[in-house]
């Protein structure tokens, strides 16, 4: 029991490392994970597809999809998992973790460009570094997909003006031959830029230990 | 203008304009004084009249000589009041007129100190002709008409979201902020008071009183100042915020003070009666601003036939909310706030563009009267006292709200901090410290206190020193501290569909990251609370269609209309001023090659060169005037029934049958194979123009038939030659990219909305290329015109999403 419980404890210190959760962040995000996969080292696509609370979530195949997507493991992996083990679900939540009071510039700025990277990860769905037109349309679709009437075209057209949006800001002097084939991540920063991510991208980790989690299955 | 014209011009009519400035500012000050001493003058011959009146009667019955019947007569009385009004609003408009004339000044000194000047002046002036001036800043009149339109406008344009955000934070300035502000000033007060050497004499019930009174940030001067400064919005609403909400608290400081200040002591009951009476107080005046609010929404569910009214609504059931509130003593700006940010939603969804302009304008303008009055009246009832001036009383005053201000925000800030994810900077805290300006609120209720009371003097003068010194000092140098300082200024991007698109997807990222982290969190409940909304409130309180249409697409109709209204005003011959100068269209996004089931070879449309380009908005443009010219006269009767609304509730019907039609015939081989004629063709376009199109709707059938004629490039507008510049008004399309336009028509077609077709300006109009299938869909898109019906209003580009903007 001791032994056990000294060993997590160790994890627990590496990942406070890598991810910066607190410890008892950690904790309290390790009982969420043995809830959801109840009790099992891993946790698959079926147990998050499971939450109730999740169902109205017009996004909900994207979420559960980037919990899975090795691009957000701060490593250099493409591809998915078919499971996931507590270190990956952490490190998925540590991309929402929200600036303190002794963030440096640089790190807010660090911090900025994760997030967007996280966001733009959930946008390009086959990993070719680029968000085409099609994807696009395809998050639009996603968006207003739970808003009763599915407008194909509305969707394609909002799509459509996002796209070229982009391009006239980014690439303003095309000729009428070029191509734009899509966002790259730079240009989706320039999007972004706006909207100030590292202070809104953002949930509250709970540092109690008492954790109000009902059972969220 | 006048600053960038005065360069130019000889140096004689330089000089001479803003002297002319000065001079008109001077006539209509002596203006007033005049007209004022007249009627100063010809209310004491009535009173005598009134008086001589008994014994007159018995005298004119011996009398009764013939006068000489009076082709000319003075009479001032019956008209004193309206045109006593009349005036002062006048003088009022000209004067923001007349600062705007001089632009250095307006720079270096915000207009409500050159108002406040201005009202001293007038006040002086008045008081040179007569021996007394009249109570121009009677508390009746400011709190029931002066007050109410500017809270309004302030709540209808409150940006919901960063306000939602930041209520916890507000919520404690403006309750715990401006209690320790009373209590403190208050207390100090009647220390110094204890001090045999102070000559002040003073309770402790009345210093707590005064401390009430004066403790409160005064949205009205907030407003003013902080227009013109630009700060970020997380600061404005920092302290916008709580100057509303603040109003609860002083109110019921104020009469539980001003109650036991006769009486001498207050006990523990008292006490804790106040705590329950502030919530009762803040509560109740939400409550009633959320049942008008609602009733409006309701209310505008119903005015589809008669749109002339609609702008009333809201200004009456809000009026109502904040009448009824102060009939119960609760809080009236709460009330209004209530009011407005509650009502707004679901009245934009079902009201009419012009109502909604209207409705804009309407609160601008009589927010910006009702500012402007409100200064020139401080100045003039600053001359008018009563005074009794007392060194030691104001300069502590001064002194101690400055202090308490500062302490209470850092402690504050403190505290909060602990629970805020983005916290509050020093630089934060010196602003919000800073722009904690009061203004007239606190010195109507100054005013209303009760004569007898033997402080009322010592404190009306305290007060307005400590108005002036705030509006003055911290009002002029708030702006170059925020310079130097280096404060976040407002971004002033304007939103884009990228963002809208994003914020959207972070909303539902967030609300899914809590969910699945198993806590119920800012995110979840907003999600919970958008979603009874749009199940149960938006059906009930929304017309038709509306009632359904999803944030983003709502947006983005929005966006359109207004880049066509801009298209529109612009002239139609020049880019769109927003736009970026750019030539990327919708073809460089396209990929060219599609995979997909059996398609006919793409052909790539040549792109319209830009002579044609200009060629298509001019005509487009002298179309369009003519258009308007052909509009009905503007009889109020006639406003309504437009016969554009009935055809569009035809369209909602042929739509559909337009959609089945599209869809056969996009399996058709159509005619793309075949090369296009030269553009220029005269013979070609007229034959085109010629078939009978006119700029009535048509039919399905016959659109149907256009399409199927072998030319692609029949369907680009033709300017041509000489051809008869006549557009083919169409509407159908709801299959093109560009199309989502009619979406929009067809939905506000069920609200009775009065727009004709929205032009589609550059994707279409650049005769970009469009996919295989969406080809003859183009000849649409480039004729749809946009029967932007006359006024979308001058700022029409000024985005609701900027409301601390005049």
């Amino acid at each position: 029991m001791g032994a056990k419980q000294t060993r997590s404890e160790h994890d627990h210190q590496d990942l406070v490392e890598k991810t910066g959760f607190s410890v008892e962040q950690i904790q309290n995000l390790l009982k969420r994970f043995q809830q959801l996969s109840g009790n099992e080292e891993t946790i698959s696509r079926e147990h998050l597809k499971s939450i109730p609370a999740l169902a109205n979530n017009p996004i909900r195949m994207q979420i559960i999809e980037a919990f899975f997507d090795k691009r957000n493991q701060h490593g250099n992996e493409l591809g998915s998992y078919e499971e996931i083990g507590f270190e990956e679900f952490l490190m998925v939540m540590s991309h929402f973790r929200p600036p303190t009071l002794t963030t440096t510039t640089e790190e807010k700025e660090t911090m900025r460009k994760e997030k967007v990277r996280f966001l733009f990860n959930m946008h390009d769905t086959d990993g070719d570094g680029k968000i085409t037109l099609a994807e696009y349309r395809k998050v639009v679709e996603e968006l207003l997909s739970k808003s009763g009437t599915i407008e194909q075209e509305a969707a394609k057209a909002i799509a459509d003006a996002a796209m070229l949006e982009v391009a006239s800001t980014n690439v303003p002097n095309m000729g009428p031959d070029d191509f734009y084939e899509g966002i790259t991540f730079e240009h989706f920063e320039q999007i972004l830029k706006d909207l100030e991510m590292e202070s809104r991208m953002h949930i509250r980790f709970l540092d109690v230990n008492a954790t109000k989690v009902h059972c969220g299955k | 203008m006048f600053s960038r014209m005065a360069p130019h011009s000889r140096t004689g009519f330089a000089r001479s304009v803003p002297e002319l400035g000065l001079l008109l500012l001077t006539i209509l000050v002596l203006l007033e004084g005049s007209v004022l001493r007249l009627g100063a003058a010809s209310s004491p011959a009535t009173q005598s009249h009134g008086a001589a009146d008994c014994p007159k009667p018995v005298e004119t019955h011996h009398n009764k000589t013939k006068k000489a019947f009076p082709v000319l007569s003075f009479e001032y009385d019956h008209v004193k009041m309206p045109f006593e009004i009349s005036l002062w609003v006048l003088l009022a408009s000209l004067m923001k007129l007349g600062f705007h004339l001089i632009p250095r000044l307006s720079n270096i000194v915000p207009e409500s100190c050159l108002l406040i000047v201005v009202g001293l002046l007038v006040g002086c002036l008045i008081k040179l002709a007569r021996e007394d001036v009249p109570p121009v800043l009677d508390s009746q009149f400011f709190f029931l008409c002066l007050l109410p339109p500017i809270i309004l406008d302030a709540g209808y344009f409150l940006p919901i979201r960063p306000f939602m955000e930041n209520l916890g934070t507000i919520l404690m300035f403006a309750v715990v902020g401006t209690l320790w502000n009373a209590f403190f000033v208050g207390g100090l007060l009647f220390a110094l008071c204890q001090i045999p050497q102070a000559g002040l004499d003073i309770g402790l019930l009345p210093c707590l009183l005064f401390g009430s009174i004066i403790s409160a940030v005064d949205p009205v001067a907030v407003l003013a100042v902080f227009e013109e400064i630009h700060i970020n919005e997380l600061l404005h609403i920092l302290v916008f915020g709580e100057s509303l909400l603040n109003d609860a608290v002083t109110l019921v400081l104020y009469n539980l003070f001003e109650e036991f200040s006769e009486v001498g002591s207050v006990t523990v009951l008292d006490g804790i009666l106040g705590v329950i009476s502030f919530f009762i107080v803040a509560l109740g005046g939400v409550l009633f601003g959320a049942i008008y609010g609602f009733l409006a929404a309701f209310t505008s569910r119903f005015t589809s036939h008669t749109r002339v009214i609609e702008p009333l609504f809201v200004f009456v059931y809000s009026y109502m909310a904040y009448l009824s509130a102060e009939m119960f003593h609760l809080s009236g700006i709460m009330a209004l706030i209530a009011c407005g940010a509650v009502t707004r939603p679901y009245i934009e969804a079902n009201i009419s563009h012009k109502s909604h302009t209207t409705i804009k304008y309407f609160l601008k303008m009589w927010s910006s009267v009702s500012e402007t009055l409100i200064f020139i009246f401080l100045g003039v009832a600053t001359v008018e006292g009563p005074h009794r001036w007392n060194w030691i009383f104001v300069t502590a005053t001064v002194i101690l709200c400055l202090v308490a201000r500062v302490i209470g925000v850092g402690g504050l800030t403190y505290v909060i901090n602990k629970f805020r994810i983005v916290k509050l900077t020093t630089k934060d805290q010196f602003i919000i410290a800073y722009g904690g300006l009061r203004g007239a609120i606190a010195f109507s209720l100054g005013f209303l206190l009760n004569k007898s009371f033997e402080m009322r003097e010592i404190f009306l003068t305290a007060i307005i020193t400590v108005i002036f010194f705030t509006v003055f000092v911290q009002g002029m140098t708030i702006k170059p501290l925020v310079e130097l300082l280096a404060v976040k200024k407002k971004q002033e991007a304007k939103r884009s569909i990228n963002e809208e698109i994003h914020t959207q997807f972070l909303d539902h990222l967030l609300t899914g990251i809590e969910d699945i982290c198993g806590h119920y969190g800012h995110h979840h409940w907003k999600d919970k609370l958008n979603r009874f909304n749009k199940k149960y409130v938006k059906k009930f309180l929304i017309a038709g269609e509306r009632s359904k249409e999803p944030q983003l697409i709502a947006f983005y109709h929005k966006m359109e209309m207004k880049q066509a209204i801009q298209l529109v005003e612009s002239g139609g011959g020049s880019k769109l001023p927003s736009a970026m100068p750019s030539t990327v269209s919708m073809q460089n996004i396209q990929p060219k090659h599609q995979p997909a089931p059996p398609k006919p070879t793409e052909r790539a449309l040549p792109q319209l060169p830009k002579s044609r380009e200009e060629e298509i908005r001019k005509i487009l443009r002298t179309n369009l005037q003519r258009t308007r010219q052909r509009l009905h006269s503007y009889n109020r009767h006639t406003l309504v029934a437009d016969p554009d609304e009935n055809a569009f509730k035809d369209l909602i019907l042929k739509k559909q049958k337009m959609i089945e039609l599209d869809r056969k015939i996009k399996e058709m081989t159509m005619y793309l194979t075949v090369p296009a004629p030269h553009q220029g063709s005269p013979t070609m376009s007229r034959a085109r123009l010629a078939s009978g199109r006119n700029t009535d709707f048509i039919p399905a059938q016959q659109q149907k038939g256009n399409k199927k004629s072998s030319d692609p490039q029949a369907y680009n507008i033709k300017p041509a030659s000489d051809a008869m510049p006549i557009i083919q008004v169409d509407l159908a399309s709801p299959q093109s990219p560009d199309s989502v336009n009619l979406l929009d028509e067809i939905g506000k077609a069920d609200r009775g909305e009065e727009q004709g077709l929205i032009m589609k300006p550059p994707p279409g109009l650049s005769g970009s290329d469009q996919h295989g299938e969406k080809e003859k869909d183009d000849w649409r898109d480039q004729q749809k015109l946009m029967r932007c019906l006359s006024d979308p209003g001058p700022g029409a580009e000024e985005d609701e999403d900027e409301p601390f903007l005049p």
